[in-house]
């Protein structure tokens, strides 16, 4: 996502002279063209994640809107307080941008593996948390909110290359994408890892477990309606995130289930176990923690054995922004 | 010396009447600043209206002396009436760091190492918007120990941000213990100056020499600016005076009365 996110930030800072952009010095092949369009507009600040964001406070203060891009990590983990005393506390409009979520730096180490990111910044009133599945619903998410007046936090893929077809570039702030409407369990994802997670619903269908998906962009302000609705339907859930299981996707279902009373079991995918140091690559890191392709399948089959109430036999869903797939 | 609309002496008072009122401490570190707030806010900024989108900017970036600086606001008119009683209360913007939904506060600030950033924006905005409204900024020496100061003062340095006066208020002190024990800073002005900013050194309790200092500071070009105030702690109060205790202790009643006393109280 970071071709699709430097040439749409492009054509919104042609349109408007606000957008300036701030990088933690990275950004290799990917903010080049920016930088040689707007060099007036561009700052590397180096290598002090903190004050970026404390510039980007003066800055949005000021009315401009600054984009202030880094590894998730760096972006999200080492400014945190001043996130949250800056952009959050005076409800500026700062952008933050977070690459690689989940395991997509995996042979670069546990210190660049994004797992606590959501999870922190979803704690943040006021605070907007986008998690785009593919280039296309990032492209769409930056356009329909690059001018909100608070803060937000963009999660984005290093990957250019993924595609979740099923959703067709779509995004509507605050809404969750139904993007497959079988009968049998239903499946809730975000982010990068949606393409496994319609890839380990495939393999289901091939075994006659028919599932639903719903794909979450917004986790802040949370797709409350949308989740209930979808929950209220299936008596199996599972949620899938590149990411820890406390605190992020998992625990937002969660609380979704237990706070309007719905009868739901929930299994939550997620990172459970200490990194112990390992790195790999991102397919790797996902088997090691039940994350690939096989063991969503194998999870959903196991749990679909263990619910004790059988899955619900509601019709296919029609969807909420359009076309489903069935599995 | 010229005598001032808003004088040190004024915005001492508030102080001690209201921390006695509410009960709280960090009234030394709020009367180490007493003279470069009133500097600040008789002479130096340029602030038509604290709404006016092109006044001068001002965060103080040790937040724990805010009371300090709501004593100027108060003096200034731009709080209510009796506003500056609701210090420490309920359901009131004085906390003791200082929140920008009140009128005359730029910047909420408390974390300390995270003024310095935040003025380097304004700052580069200012020159962006290519608006000649200088920002300032109040901090403390302690809290130098940050390491996100350093990052700030390397960016502010690179980028000539000119319009950024930064005043540093070197009371030798800290929470816990004197500066020197606890992280040596010294020599501070050499530091500042190795990192490329245009240092000067004052006494930070006099209004004049203070006012006369930033005056003659080029903040259309060239580095970003420091002053390196020498001051004292609980400066004015004798008992208060370079005392680690006066950070975080409220008066009892003789101590309030002698402290009135001794700063010259005016009913």
């Amino acid at each position: 996502m970071r071709k699709v996110f430097t040439q749409t930030l492009i054509e919104l800072a042609q349109q408007d002279d606000r957008i300036l952009l701030l990088t933690g010095d990275l950004g290799f092949m990917a903010l080049e063209p920016f930088a040689d369009k707007f060099p007036d507009r561009f700052f590397n600040v180096g290598v002090a994640e903190q004050n970026m964001v404390g510039l980007a406070t003066g800055l949005a203060e000021a009315g401009f809107i600054p984009f202030v891009y880094s590894i998730v990590t760096f972006a999200t983990l080492r400014p945190y307080e001043f996130f949250r005393n800056g952009p959050v506390l005076h409800h500026l409009p700062v952008r933050l941008i977070g690459i690689g979520g989940g395991f997509e730096y995996g042979s670069a180490g546990p210190t660049h593996h994004g797992l606590e990111d959501v999870g922190v910044m979803r704690l943040q009133p006021g605070l907007t948390v986008i998690t785009p599945a593919d280039p296309p619903q990032a492209r769409t998410a930056f356009q329909e909110t690059w001018d909100l007046p608070g803060p937000i936090y963009y999660r984005l893929s290093k990957d250019d290359t993924l595609l979740v077809p099923e959703l067709a570039g779509r995004f509507e702030l605050g809404k969750a994408d139904l993007i497959a409407g079988g009968p049998d369990l239903l499946f809730i994802t975000m982010g990068n890892i949606t393409a496994e997670v319609m890839a380990a619903a495939r393999l289901l269908a091939e075994q006659g477990i028919r599932s639903s998906v719903l794909a979450v962009s917004t986790v802040s302000p949370a797709p409350v309606r949308e989740l209930v609705e979808a929950l209220g339907r299936f008596s199996l859930a599972i949620s899938v995130e590149a990411h820890y299981k406390t605190g992020g996707l998992g625990s937002l279902v969660a609380e979704t289930i237990a706070e309007n009373g719905l009868n739901c079991r929930l299994v939550r995918c997620g990172v459970g176990k200490s990194q112990e140091g390992l790195s790999g690559s991102q397919n790797y890191l996902y088997r090691v923690h039940g994350l690939d392709i096989q063991s969503l399948a194998e999870t959903a089959r196991q749990a679909l054995a263990a619910n004790s109430v059988p899955g619900e036999t509601a019709s296919t869903g029609t969807g909420i922004n359009g076309e489903v797939r069935t599995f | 010396m010229t005598k001032l609309a808003i004088s040190g002496r004024q915005v001492r008072q508030i102080i001690l009447e209201q921390s006695k009122r509410a009960n709280v401490g960090h009234i030394g570190s709020a009367l180490s600043i007493a003279d470069i707030v009133a500097a600040l806010y008789d002479s130096v900024l340029s602030i038509k209206q604290p709404d006016d989108p092109n006044r001068d900017r001002f965060i103080l970036s040790k937040g724990h002396a805010a009371l300090a600086v709501y004593a100027a606001l108060s003096l200034k008119g731009w709080l209510a009436e009796g506003q500056i009683e609701t210090y420490c209360g309920n359901e009131s913007f004085l906390g003791v760091h200082p929140e920008h939904q009140l009128k005359g506060i730029d910047f909420s600030t408390g974390s300390l190492g995270q003024g310095l950033s935040i003025a380097a924006g304004a700052a580069l905005a200012a020159r962006l918007k290519k608006s000649d409204r200088r920002i300032f900024t109040l901090m403390s020496d302690a809290e130098c120990n940050e390491g996100s100061v350093w990052e700030a003062v390397m960016f502010a340095a690179h980028h000539h941000l000119s319009n950024l006066v930064a005043i540093l208020d070197l009371n030798g002190q800290q929470a816990l213990g004197y500066t020197e024990q606890v992280i040596s800073l010294s020599p501070m002005a050499d530091r500042w100056r190795a990192f490329g900013w245009d240092v000067h050194e004052v006494n930070g309790h006099d209004t004049e020499s203070l006012t006369e200092t930033i005056a003659g500071l080029d903040t259309r070009q060239g580095p970003p600016h420091i002053l390196i105030a020498h001051t004292t702690f609980g400066k004015g109060v004798s008992y208060m005076e370079s005392q680690i205790k006066w950070h975080y202790l409220p008066m009892d009643d003789q101590q309030y009365r002698q402290a009135l006393m001794e700063i010259g109280r005016e009913n």
